[in-house]
């Protein structure tokens, strides 16, 4: 497994935030609203395979109910803003005395962090039964959790049940909504820094022990139950990220948006990217993100095509685009060097 | 009592249907340790097939039980080739691949069935020929059974009779037991496993397409979405009743059906999809051999 | 910094060219937005062939203003945020001066806020969830809301039928079902009636006699089924095996020739609400029926398909009045129907930007939708 050469720390930090903004303000000046909705999944996408990757890819677990977790993220933020806005917003402004600016800016984190940490309790829940199965018995599953939270979600009326939720607050000087690409993005890139950091560290490695082998990874102490549930937790919370993305840059959260055709999408991101490089999942993500639109003239095979490529790939390319390595500049360089 | 009665008749014979699909399911995963996510699709193209056949030889307008048979025939048989088909262009080249890589070829054919049936098919519901028309049969007080419901339930227990018979009775039976109990030693004595496994496929698909005919009978809607469920749920039937043992499969089909349909007459019918999946769950963390299944230690 | 600024206007250079789509001077471009794939692509399809036929129509009599209808068609795959993705294409991308869809109100309330941002008018054929013309003053539909249709029903049941004690069984995944159950029940128990039963299926399902033998324990008089054709006639069909031969009671989403290809006799007897009587022998019916007929190779059209069909000729109209192309116009005129003669009924828009129109009883008798009775909106 080739380890990339250089870890972004925080300088890099730095420059992917005045990327990010110029990122936003040049695509603002386009005004493109098409545009930005296809970036937007598409940053959407990336969270949702960059953390599926680690539970898939990383520690070779099989989960096909990822959808599941990002319905809580979306539907617990779209609630809290539906919800908690006024309380939040009161509080701040009548009990803390600052402005409503300052409430904007911490609403979001708040949003984040709600919608994250529930879906994590749901993955510590959901893993507790689950990890201890195999392979496809995993999968299967995982599958049923992802219904099971679908069907549990649909059945609770204060959420809107089979009308769907409309995210907006009651009160319309609190109703903000975070749907900037800065803001969307700047999740995106937090995420994928966060789970190479992980990856490639020194826990990443024992995630890897217990993909490889899990037997013997016991056998040198390395707590496997543990360590799955761990990677499950956190895919978790990040997928709830990718969910709380979801609700605010749509405005609203029904629950046909997190079916299992979703969750095998997500599948397809990290199959296609392959399975244990976050920069293939980035790509594959932004990809599957982008064909569809491309192919709208013929809109009607697309779902065709999409089963194709899984078929495809698995067939011809199963460790997928760019299989355990990452992207590297180095590999465009590497022409250069004369054998001596 | 009498409402339990009718509930308990009504899940018999909805289970019945998940029997016979989780007899494929079973059977494949007992030979190749592989959930068949396709198979769901085989019983929707088993189904749709007996429609375009019943039409095609004009049998839907005069119902006939001779009509009906030769219906489930051709469904079984084109089934069947198609089954054998998937296994051969889809799992066979990743027999020596890592589980997942099978998993998600199954999950892309089934996708891709589904899909190109819309396409193929249309997507507006059809409606099954009705090769054999319903009476009701006993009419005790409340309680009615029709006699739709025993055929279904009589075909599917002989099925299932005549599947134990062919696995434990006959040459090829015994094959597939031996590709299933340990695959390399069976290739070792000579059993010419890529045969077997066809075979397996072809048995199991078939099956599934006597499902989606007579569900046609009973439930007349047919669609080409209309296996993504009663496949799922036949798989937690397997699972239920013990994946690789054939009573398992129908055990479990009976059983889930029942359940199913207790839980929607008696708690809540919204939970009723969930039901399933916590069935699922439950099994396979309290007993993931199944009710009938053999605990299997896993070897270093 | 001159690099940049280059590279900036080379970038907004290219992203121009992109966004501006070639426009003959001649046309008019209308966009609708569908599930033509998708797990409710029966319905998605079925309203493009209304919309697409109204639209061959006005072009084959010479446009409207003179110019071209160009419609351009975007599938959502039966996914809201899709639908926003389509509507969003439509309205940036290819530059339509108006939206038609959605069909289910989820998907109609994830686009419609982008056309209200846009100020592009968006008319919808077939989402009846009342917040979908709350979403602003652009948005618009042209058929029942859940209110007027549940209590209509809810008032038959009780005025004509006489019932008291009725049990409904709802999909619960649909918005259009829950919805109309809702004010069913609201209406019917505020004449006095008493709701005794409610159980729930899901759109897909097949078997319903769980249910139905739980709703056969509590002795309804009716009961009410506010599901969609594709489950419609298996419910009448099992609810009829199990001895159930009290009235049933639908809305309009029993409207199509597969209730009674599948439920046949079971179904005979049936009360549902709708837009129109296909054997109302009105020559506007008759003809819409004869001429969707032969555009789609004998089909007959459901409700979805003449939905779409007035939905359609409503925009149309709409820009007539206008004068011009203008979605300002448009929207100004929409909300000024006063009379447009659709296929479904004399219609005006209301206040709230929702269709007003006579609904009709109409009873299943011989295979047959019969024609019971209409009823004026209040």
């Amino acid at each position: 497994m080739a380890v990339p050469k250089k870890l972004p720390n925080g300088a890099g930090l730095l420059i992917a935030f005045v990327s990010l903004v110029a990122f936003d303000r040049g695509f603002s000046l386009l005004d493109n609203a098409y545009l930005n909705q296809v970036l937007i999944l598409a940053g959407i996408n990336i969270v949702l395979a960059v953390s599926l990757n680690l539970i898939n890819g990383f520690t070779g677990q099989f989960s096909i109910g990822h959808a599941g977790f990002m319905a809580i993220g979306a539907y617990v933020s779209a609630a809290a803003s539906v919800y908690l806005s006024v309380p939040f917003f009161s509080f701040v402004e009548n009990s803390l005395g600052w402005p409503i600016a300052a409430g904007q800016l911490l609403f979001f984190p708040f949003l984040l962090a709600l919608g994250g940490l529930a879906a994590a309790l749901a993955g510590f829940l959901v893993g507790f039964p689950v990890l201890r199965l195999r392979g496809d018995y995993l999968a299967i599953a995982t599958l049923g959790f992802g219904e099971i939270i679908r069907v549990l979600i649909l059945n609770v009326e204060a959420v809107g049940g089979a009308r769907g939720l409309s995210v907006a607050s009651p009160d319309p000087r609190y109703d903000i909504r975070y749907e900037g690409l800065f803001a969307v993005f700047g999740i995106v890139v937090l995420t994928v820094w966060a789970l190479a950091r992980l990856s490639y560290s020194i826990r990443g490695r024992a995630y890897l022990a217990v993909r490889d082998d899990e037997v013997a990874a016991e056998s040198i102490g390395v707590s496997a139950a543990r360590i799955k549930s761990e990677a499950f937790v956190i895919s978790s919370f990040f997928a709830g990220l990718a969910g709380v993305l979801f609700a605010q840059s749509q405005g609203y959260v029904h629950t046909n948006s997190f079916t299992f055709l979703r969750s095998i999408e997500a599948i397809a991101f990290v199959v296609l990217g392959g399975m244990g490089s976050i920069t293939g999942c980035i790509l594959a993500a932004v990809a599957l993100t982008v064909a569809p639109e491309v192919l709208r003239p013929v809109a009607e095979y697309r779902m065709v095509a999409y089963a194709f490529i899984l078929i495809a790939m698995m067939l011809l390319r199963p460790g997928g685009l760019l299989g355990m390595k990452e992207f590297s500049w180095g590999w465009f360089f590497r022409r250069k060097e004369k054998p001596s | 009592m009498e409402v339990f009665l009718q509930q308990l008749i009504n899940g018999v014979a909805w289970g019945s249907i998940y029997a016979l699909i989780a007899l494929g399911y079973t059977m494949v995963y007992g030979v190749l340790k592989l959930i068949n996510f396709a198979h769901g699709e085989v019983y929707m193209v088993g189904a749709m097939t007996g429609y375009y056949v019943a039409r095609w030889l004009g049998v839907d307008a005069n119902p006939s039980a001779g009509g009906l048979l030769i219906v489930l025939l051709a469904a079984m048989m084109v089934c069947a080739a198609l089954g054998m088909l998937i296994e051969r262009i889809a799992y066979r080249p990743l027999r020596r691949a890592p589980r997942l890589a099978p998993l998600i070829t199954a999950i892309g054919v089934s996708l891709l069935l589904q899909n190109l049936g819309q396409i193929v098919f249309g997507a507006d519901p059809k409606v099954a020929p009705g090769l054999l028309s319903s009476r009701v049969l006993v009419q005790a007080g409340s309680i009615a059974v029709t006699s739709l419901q025993v055929v279904i339930f009589a075909v599917s227990l002989s099925l299932c009779a005549g599947l134990t018979f062919a696995v434990h009775r006959t040459r090829m039976g015994k094959a597939m037991r031996a590709v299933s109990f340990d695959r390399e030693a069976a290739a070792l004595m000579g059993i010419p496993i890529d045969r077997v496994i066809a075979y397996t496929f072809a048995l199991g698909s078939a099956l599934a397409a006597a499902a989606g005919i007579l569900v046609g009978l009973s439930n007349p809607k047919i669609d080409p979405l209309m296996g993504v469920m009663p496949g799922l749920k036949a798989f937690v039937a397997a699972v239920l009743g013990g994946i690789g043992s054939i009573p398992g499969a129908m055990l479990g089909g009976v059983l889930m059906g029942i359940a199913e349909t207790m839980v929607s007459g008696y708690l809540s019918s919204t939970y009723r999809d969930a039901i399933a999946f916590v069935i699922l769950i439950g099994v396979l963390v309290l007993r993931p051999e199944g009710l009938l299944g053999k605990p299997e230690r896993e070897k270093v | 910094m001159k690099s940049s600024r280059l590279g900036m206007g080379l970038l907004a250079a290219l992203a121009l060219a992109w966004g501006c789509q070639k426009k003959e001077a001649g046309e008019i471009r209308i966009g609708e937005y569908g599930s033509l794939t998708g797990n409710t692509a029966t319905f998605g399809q079925s309203t493009h062939k209304g919309v697409l036929l109204a639209v061959e129509e006005a072009n084959a009599a010479g446009g409207v203003l003179g110019k071209k209808i160009t419609l351009i068609t975007e599938d959502d795959q039966s996914k809201p945020e899709e639908a926003r993705t389509a509507a969003l294409k439509l309205i940036r991308q290819d530059k339509v001066i108006a939206l038609i869809g959605e069909v289910a109100s989820s998907r109609s309330l994830a686009a419609a806020p982008e056309a209200q941002r846009a100020k592009i008018p968006m008319i919808s054929s077939a989402s009846t969830n009342p917040q979908v013309t709350q979403v602003g003053d652009f948005i618009f539909r042209a058929c029942f809301i859940d209110p007027f249709q549940g209590g209509t029903m809810a008032r038959f049941a009780f005025e004509d039928l006489k019932v008291r004690r009725v049990a409904m069984l709802v999909d619960i995944k649909n918005d259009y079902s829950v919805g109309l159950s809702q004010f069913f029940e609201k209406t019917f128990k505020e004449l006095g009636g008493e709701i005794i039963a409610s159980e729930s299926y899901s759109e897909g399902d097949i078997e319903f006699r769980a249910q139905l033998t739980k709703i056969r324990e509590s002795k309804p008089e009716a009961i009410f089924v506010p599901g969609y054709y594709t489950e419609a006639g298996l419910i009448a069909k099992q609810a009829r095996e199990l001895g159930l031969a009290i009235p049933l009671l639908g809305g309009d989403g029993w409207d199509s020739t597969v209730t009674l290809e599948i439920g046949k006799e079971a179904v005979e007897g049936v009360y549902f609400s709708n837009h129109y009587a296909s054997d109302d022998p009105s020559p506007r019916i008759q003809e819409f029926i004869a001429k969707f007929k032969k555009r789609w190779e004998g089909e007959v059209p459901d409700a979805m398909a003449v939905l779409g069909y007035d939905a359609a000729n409503m925009l149309l109209d709409a820009i007539r009045r206008a004068g011009e192309p203008d979605p300002i116009k448009i929207r100004d005129q929409l909300a000024a129907t006063k009379e447009f003669a659709g296929v479904t009924g004399d219609m005006m828009i209301d206040a709230d930007r929702n269709a007003r129109k006579p609904i009709v009883i109409l009873k299943i008798e011989g295979g047959k939708f019969k024609f019971v009775k209409s009823l004026a909106p209040q």
